[in-house]
């Protein structure tokens, strides 16, 4: 039996952009932020361009805690979320045209949510990687990290509890 | 100028938080009552209306960070440590979300502070927080 021809990787590629972004787009405290995720393959990097109203602090100036509790469970959330749409999508139960189209999954609820914050915030561009620890049928565990300039040195952590939404089987 | 009137005005002046449409009403010796009403930008799930856990984090972070500068052992501003919020229930659309935090405990380095979120549903916590905030000297 001959094997399909695999799509072109631009055809994909389109696909998998088109899907994350509907998903993320479709948000409006996302869009409220101005977060923007970049894709590498399945991997997600949450941005968070500097804006004057992200500031708590004038006269540090800092980035407002609850703007950098609000990125990091965004990124959080999406990252979950992508996660398991990626699945998904791969094997075929899901239709991410469906997704492009406006019909938009459910997303993860937030149980709990647990912020450090290791540094101030500077007034630059910020970035965060969501790792899942675990997800299960019902609950995910979720791990998060931002920095600013440095990789190696975050300026805030993050762990929540997610309840995943009822897929209709 | 009292303490009141200078966390009042220092609650207005955090870009942030007037982006978000917090509104500080009450202040007292390490509590803190902040109200922010409902808007289309903190939105968090578009199918519901349900406003997103990340504008409530703001709101709590804002809130504890009052309570704990108010607290008459606390000489000036506070930076926040580590705040955990337990989400208990979605907060109904179009209703204001009302914030009460305590600074239950302060040392020379800490303010232990804990909040309450709720809607016009007030014996049903929305959410709850509780975080550790420095102390500045």
């Amino acid at each position: 039996m001959a094997r399909r021809r695999p799509e072109p990787v631009q055809v994909i590629k389109q696909r998998r952009d088109a899907a994350l972004n509907a998903l993320v787009h479709g948000v409006p405290y996302i869009n409220f932020l101005g977060i923007e995720f970049d894709r590498r393959g399945d991997e997600l990097t949450a941005i968070l361009p500097y804006d004057d109203k992200l500031i708590g602090n004038p006269l540090i100036p800092a980035i407002h805690g609850g703007a950098i509790s609000g990125f990091l469970e965004v990124a959080a959330v999406i990252g979950l979320s992508w996660a398991t749409l990626w699945d998904e999508i791969e094997r075929g139960e899901m239709d991410a045209d469906e997704i492009i189209k406006g019909h938009l999954p459910r997303l993860p609820k937030t149980i709990d949510f647990t912020v450090d914050y290791l540094r101030s915030g500077l007034p630059r561009d910020a970035y965060a990687r969501a790792k899942v620890n675990r997800s299960g049928r019902r609950y995910a565990s979720v791990h998060v990290e931002a920095w600013q300039d440095n990789r190696q040195r975050a300026f805030a952590q993050a762990t929540g509890h997610f309840l995943m939404p009822r897929r209709e089987v | 100028m009292d303490k009141a009137k200078i966390a009042k005005q220092f609650i207005a002046a955090i870009p942030h938080s007037r982006a978000l449409g917090m509104e500080l009403t009450e202040i007292g010796q390490g509590f803190a009552v902040i109200e922010m009403p409902y808007a289309e930008h903190l939105v968090g799930d578009p199918v519901t209306g349900v406003v997103h856990g990340g504008a409530v984090s703001a709101l709590m972070d804002t809130c504890c960070g009052a309570a704990a500068m108010s607290h008459p052992s606390s000489p000036a501003g506070t930076a926040t440590i580590d705040l955990r919020i337990d989400y208990m229930r979605p907060a109904t659309p179009g209703q204001t979300i009302v914030t009460r935090a305590e600074c239950y405990n302060i040392t020379r380095s800490v303010a232990f502070v804990r909040a309450t979120a709720v809607d016009d549903d007030a014996d049903n916590p929305v959410a709850m927080a509780t975080g550790a905030f420095t102390v500045e000297r």
